[in-house]
């Protein structure tokens, strides 16, 4: 991916065809990992992430409880293979700092006071990375915590914009990202409009960062009521299932 | 949480007297470390951090071949508060080291192609580390007070010829091309305070780091703490940090 001196836009579209304001296509999916009490599989584009949340549980070793509230843990890790140089595994700067900032996205939301001496365990892979997997990521995890039955203020819905030659745009893959003036990340509980997470490198302006800051919040809207149709979609009967019910049934006779 | 200091800063008074948006006393001390290429010890009140530039050759990035290099860390010594514990950098620390990475990196202020001694196979790689003495709060401010006056302070070394360094003669000073400065904006309740101390620390809900630079463009943010926020609050954060961030770079003239 790296850095390119080639030029990002080409008659007044990106790379990979879209408009400045337009968003990769998303997909969304519940119940990714069957072991967890809740889980999603969210792509932007080429970048997917995959979430398993378990909890509340009971938090071990005890000295790490808290008496009057539950408290959240937050790993987000690349995979090894997820970039097209190989991550080491373990723990980086960057995956630390991503934690770190991804657990209090979710901190304004989450009811934690609700579940004193428990843990809220999410766990974040990015299966492959062409840039915004923080957000990504965030996007599932909001969903997992939903399905674990979580009680959340809102869902979280998060995005990225920036400037890539002097254009503002929304939802950098890799190779804008890489090349970026400048990117942000945004996270927000939509319906409540409170930002949760807000993080920026590069160089805008005062007016073009409130510029992006409104973009952010439409496509967050626009997430939010995606993650909600995918929420609800996942609790109606599979119709696959119910087809092969009836296949079955008629087997039978 | 809802302390003594809670109770003043909520009604617009602080625990030691000052405004709202005033600091405590600043000052800023450069060339303290002899056996480092550039230092300087900034205190903050009673906050205080001693940052020293170190530079060592290397081989530069696969994709910026004639670039150098730059690595901010940051050590919470256990001196500094008894919160903190010997031990590898945690989450915190990690988290600032990379706010003034940012900080630094993204407003361009240091050429990297001026780090670079033979492309492709050898370039200086700057480690700028930064060592809390004391921890009175703030430390993200006074950090980076502390970094960019290391970095005013730092001379290139000779080289005496592809292997070694010529410690303690110097080839010229590092140029910096811009003067950037962080401001924390910090909130509580419905009221923004800048420069807490430790106690007043603890009372806040949600922080802001904001890095302007001399023409007043923004070149990195990062929200932290356990609250939400308005978008009208990010404005206005936004607002006092350009106002604010004039009057520290003032300091480090």
């Amino acid at each position: 991916m790296g850095k390119t001196n080639d030029n990002l836009i080409v008659d007044g579209k990106r790379l990979d065809g879209r408009a400045f304001y337009e968003m990769r296509p998303i997909t969304m999916r519940i119940n990714a990992v069957e072991n967890a009490d809740g889980s999603a599989q969210v792509a932007f584009g080429n970048t997917e992430a995959i979430v398993a949340v378990y909890g509340p549980r009971k938090l071990f070793p005890r000295f790490l409880q808290e008496n009057d509230r539950g408290i959240m843990r937050y790993r987000y890790n690349m995979a090894p293979f997820s970039c097209t140089d190989r991550i080491r595994p373990g723990n980086s700067r960057r995956g630390i700092e991503i934690s770190k900032t991804s657990r209090l996205a979710f901190e304004p939301a989450a009811f934690l006071d609700d579940f004193p001496t428990t843990v809220v365990d999410v766990f974040t892979e990015i299966l492959q990375a062409d840039g915004s997997t923080r957000v990504t990521g965030i996007n599932a995890a909001s969903m997992a915590m939903a399905v674990a039955g979580v009680p959340m203020r809102d869902l979280v819905a998060a995005c990225s914009v920036g400037k890539i030659q002097g254009q503002l745009i929304v939802d950098l893959n890799g190779i804008e990202d890489n090349n970026s003036e400048a990117d942000v990340a945004v996270a927000m509980m939509p319906t409540k409009d409170r930002l949760t997470l807000l993080q920026m490198d590069g160089v805008l302006t005062k007016d073009e960062l409130f510029t992006l800051l409104d973009k952010a919040r439409e496509n967050c809207m626009r997430i939010y009521d995606m993650q909600k149709a995918a929420i609800k979609n996942s609790f109606k009967q599979n119709p696959d299932a119910e087809a092969a019910v009836e296949a079955d049934k008629g087997e039978m006779q | 949480m809802k302390t003594y200091a809670y109770d003043l800063l909520i009604n617009d008074k602080r625990i030691d007297g000052r405004a709202m948006e005033e600091y405590r006393k600043i000052g800023i001390k450069r060339g303290i470390i002899h056996n480092a290429e550039g230092s300087a010890v900034c205190t903050i009140g009673s906050t205080k951090i001693i940052a020293g530039v170190k530079m060592e050759t290397g081989t530069p990035f696969a994709d910026t071949p004639d670039e150098g290099n730059l690595v901010v860390n940051a050590e919470f010594t256990p001196m500094s508060s008894p919160d903190f514990e010997a031990g590898p950098p945690g989450e915190d620390a990690t988290e600032l080291a990379r706010i003034v990475d940012r900080g630094i990196r993204e407003s361009e202020t240091v050429d990297f192609k001026k780090l670079c001694i033979k492309p492709g196979e050898k370039v200086w790689m700057m480690n700028v580390d930064l060592h809390i003495i004391n921890h009175d709060g703030n430390l993200i401010d006074c950090a980076f007070l502390a970094a960019m006056s290391a970095l005013a302070d730092t001379k290139i070394p000779k080289l005496q010829d592809e292997k070694t360094i010529m410690r303690g003669v110097y080839e010229s000073k590092l140029e910096l091309r811009h003067n950037p400065a962080e401001v924390t904006v910090c909130k509580v309740a419905e009221k923004f305070v800048l420069d807490p101390d430790k106690e007043e620390e603890e009372a806040l809900e949600a922080k802001l780091t904001i890095a302007v630079r001399e023409d007043d463009t923004i070149c990195a943010l990062q929200k932290q703490g356990s609250k939400d926020v308005s978008m009208d609050d990010i404005k206005h954060m936004v607002e006092i940090a350009i106002a604010k961030t004039k009057e520290l770079r003032k300091l480090l003239k």
